[in-house]
């Protein structure tokens, strides 16, 4: 064999690897350069990388509503105007009526395709008699209320003052998009497997909600409605001291996948993965965090999941509970809910009660 | 100093890739060449640059001495020295001592008259971390993405760029990377414990030879790969590990931004059973 043979074969095999690899490469999700930012001591890899196409496309969803023109604080009070009003009696009438209107859009613009549960004012009301409290979404409209303004004025070291609307998580649907019940998140029901395989834990099943990890994919029901230990690390270097089993770390890192996703920021905005637990390391955002998962807490136990014996059987999930609140539920894959709009400022009357 | 008598064969003249006769010398049992003293120049440079920066960090503790990138505001651009840009000339060092090495070796093989196997494979490892360091911060836009240079340090970059990615474990280059590598000490132990059973018989009996290493490979596993075919494989192996780290790092972040567990959503939406 000639050299130029040899060398024709090899430069072959060369272009064939370069022309593989290109196609490998024009198959990605997206082409560099990326958007980075820089979150601990340079060279610790404390970074977010972001696709600026994914950013933009999710720029472009989470959009704030239209903000209604405030209206007069002044004149009687809507408890005095209106009968029954039990939330949003220290507003003025058109305040009232502002704040009213306002929900209409952010919650039932069109109602529910293919219901005969109403649209606009009538999704709620009973148009004959607006004080009638007969209809399930009257009393859910009211229990949301109140959970808006504890948000608002007791979960400030989570929300800010940037706050919460109906719109933060409804975007114009009766019910938020991104929700979940006890058990869900599982690709099939365990039951396919004629209960033969019994409680996996979610193993070997992609979790909707954990990032579709193979990790159990409910870690809601226990950490975020029942409140149980989040933080199962182990404190001594060796396995000396008194430890959880595996499987209920896996259920934390479950945890962490998802709010991980929904924020659509990678482990070390709020970790150093050096020492996960550690506080004196992580970025000041673990913090806020701290507080979003107390605060999910007090809304799932206190006003969501009580909700299950107002809904109508048709709205529950398959254990018969109430759907519930996770960090996706307002964040919906960006880092700061509406990518921080200020919801709130627009909307004072749905903080603090006013004397 | 002596020469074993072997040696004086492969002392030949020739070969070199630059400089002609210039350095084509030995010293002692060391070959120079021109590469050997571009080697001892960027790998002197470099460690005192080491030492340099260790002594601004204040510590000579060799565990948590940490020579870290600049930060990613500086981009593909020159950092102070104190803050990043010292990290720059220590690579710049790293990278022309490793090339040098490397093609020393491959004048040392021209010297020989064999093949470039051992230069080739150790390319394959500059190349891995030519990737780290050069390929994968150019492709990012910043210097800053590069690893640190310290024994702790470096691990603490290695599992925070891994967390970046929510688990690692499911980008499927690193499988790949990490299977080949299982497979190469799979292999080399399967291919030591042969050969050392081989040439330490029991008292009293015959060293075996290579038709017995394959009778027992047929016995055990219905086929021998042969005593060239078992280095053939090694190599493969080895830089195939070398090779699909470096695939592994280098789409995480310029080709694939979420977790890693995310990317399989191809496998799970296929329209067979999605």
């Amino acid at each position: 064999m000639s050299m130029h043979t040899i060398l024709s074969k090899r430069s072959g095999l060369v272009a064939g690897l370069a022309v593989g690899f290109g196609l490998l490469l024009a198959g990605c999700q997206q082409n560099p350069p990326e958007a980075t930012q820089q979150n601990g001591y340079r060279g610790v890899a404390l970074e977010q990388v972001q696709s600026p196409k994914r950013l933009a496309a999710l720029a472009e969803v989470n959009q704030a509503s239209e903000v209604i023109p405030p209206g007069d604080r002044t004149g009687p009070r809507a408890a005095q105007a209106y009968q029954n009003v039990k939330v949003l009696g220290d507003l003025s009438e058109t305040e009232f009526t502002r704040i009213m209107v306002a929900m209409t859009s952010w919650v039932a613009p069109g109602g529910v395709s293919g219901s005969d549960e109403g649209q606009g004012c009538s999704y709620c009301h009973n148009l004959n008699n607006m004080a009638d409290e007969s209809k399930y979404q009257y009393k859910t409209a009211r229990r949301m209320l109140q959970m808006t303004r504890e948000i608002n004025s007791n979960w400030t070291n989570h929300v800010g003052a940037t706050g919460v609307t109906c719109y933060t998580c409804h975007r114009g649907n009766p019910i938020p998009t991104q929700t979940w019940f006890t058990g869900a998140g599982h690709p099939k029901n365990l039951a396919d497997a004629g209960g033969w395989i019994g409680a996996n834990n979610g193993q070997n099943l992609a979790g909707k909600f954990v990032g579709r990890a193979s990790l159990p994919a409910d870690p809601f029901t226990p950490l975020i409605q029942f409140a149980e230990t989040i933080r199962v690390t182990g404190q001594t270097a060796l396995p000396t001291g008194k430890h959880e089993q595996i499987a209920v770390a896996e259920r934390t890192n479950a945890l962490m996948n998802h709010m991980s996703e929904s924020l659509g920021v990678n482990c070390t905005f709020c970790h150093n993965s050096r020492a996960f637990g550690e506080w004196k390391d992580a970025p000041p955002q673990r913090v806020n965090a701290y507080h979003g998962i107390r605060m999910l807490r007090d809304v799932n136990a206190n006003y969501l999941a009580p909700l299950n014996t107002t809904y109508p059987a048709t709205k529950l999930g398959p254990e018969g509970d109430a759907a519930k609140a996770f960090c996706a539920t307002c964040h919906q894959g960006v880092q700061k809910p509406l990518n921080g709009a200020p919801m709130l400022s627009d909307y004072p009357e749905l903080g603090k009660p006013r004397p | 100093m002596a020469m074993l008598s072997f040696e004086r064969k492969y002392r030949v003249r020739g070969g070199t890739l630059l400089g002609g006769d210039l350095f084509d010398f030995w010293v002692g049992p060391f070959y120079v060449g021109m590469f050997g003293v571009t080697a001892a120049f960027f790998s002197i440079l470099g460690t005192v640059l080491i030492f340099y920066s260790a002594s601004m960090q204040g510590t000579f503790n060799p565990w948590t001495i940490s020579i870290a990138p600049p930060d990613l505001k500086y981009g593909l651009g020159l950092a102070p020295l104190a803050e990043g840009g010292l990290w720059q000339i220590i690579t710049i060092c790293a990278i022309g001592a490793f090339v040098s090495w490397m093609l020393r070796e491959v004048e040392i093989c021209r010297k020989l008259g064999m093949g470039y196997h051992v230069p080739f494979a150790f390319g394959v490892a500059i190349f891995a971390y030519v990737t780290l360091v050069v390929i994968r911060p150019v492709l990012l836009g910043a210097w800053g993405h590069g690893f640190p240079y310290g024994i702790f340090s470096h691990l603490d970059w290695v599992s925070n760029v891994g967390y970046q990615y929510l688990n690692f474990m499911y980008n499927p280059a690193h499988m790949i990377a990490v299977t080949f590598f299982f497979t190469t000490t799979l292999a080399l132990s399967l291919h030591g414990g042969l050969v050392l059973s081989a040439v330490n018989p029991k008292k009293g009996e015959a060293v075996k030879t290579p038709e017995h290493e394959n009778a027992y490979f047929r016995d055990f596993i219905g086929y021998s790969v042969g005593t060239i075919g078992i280095h053939r494989l090694g190599l493969f192996l080895a830089l195939s590990a070398g090779f699909w780290s470096a695939v592994c790092i280098v789409i995480s972040g310029p080709f694939w931004t979420q977790g890693w567990p995310r990317w399989w959503s191809w496998w799970l939406d296929l329209p067979i059973w999605s």
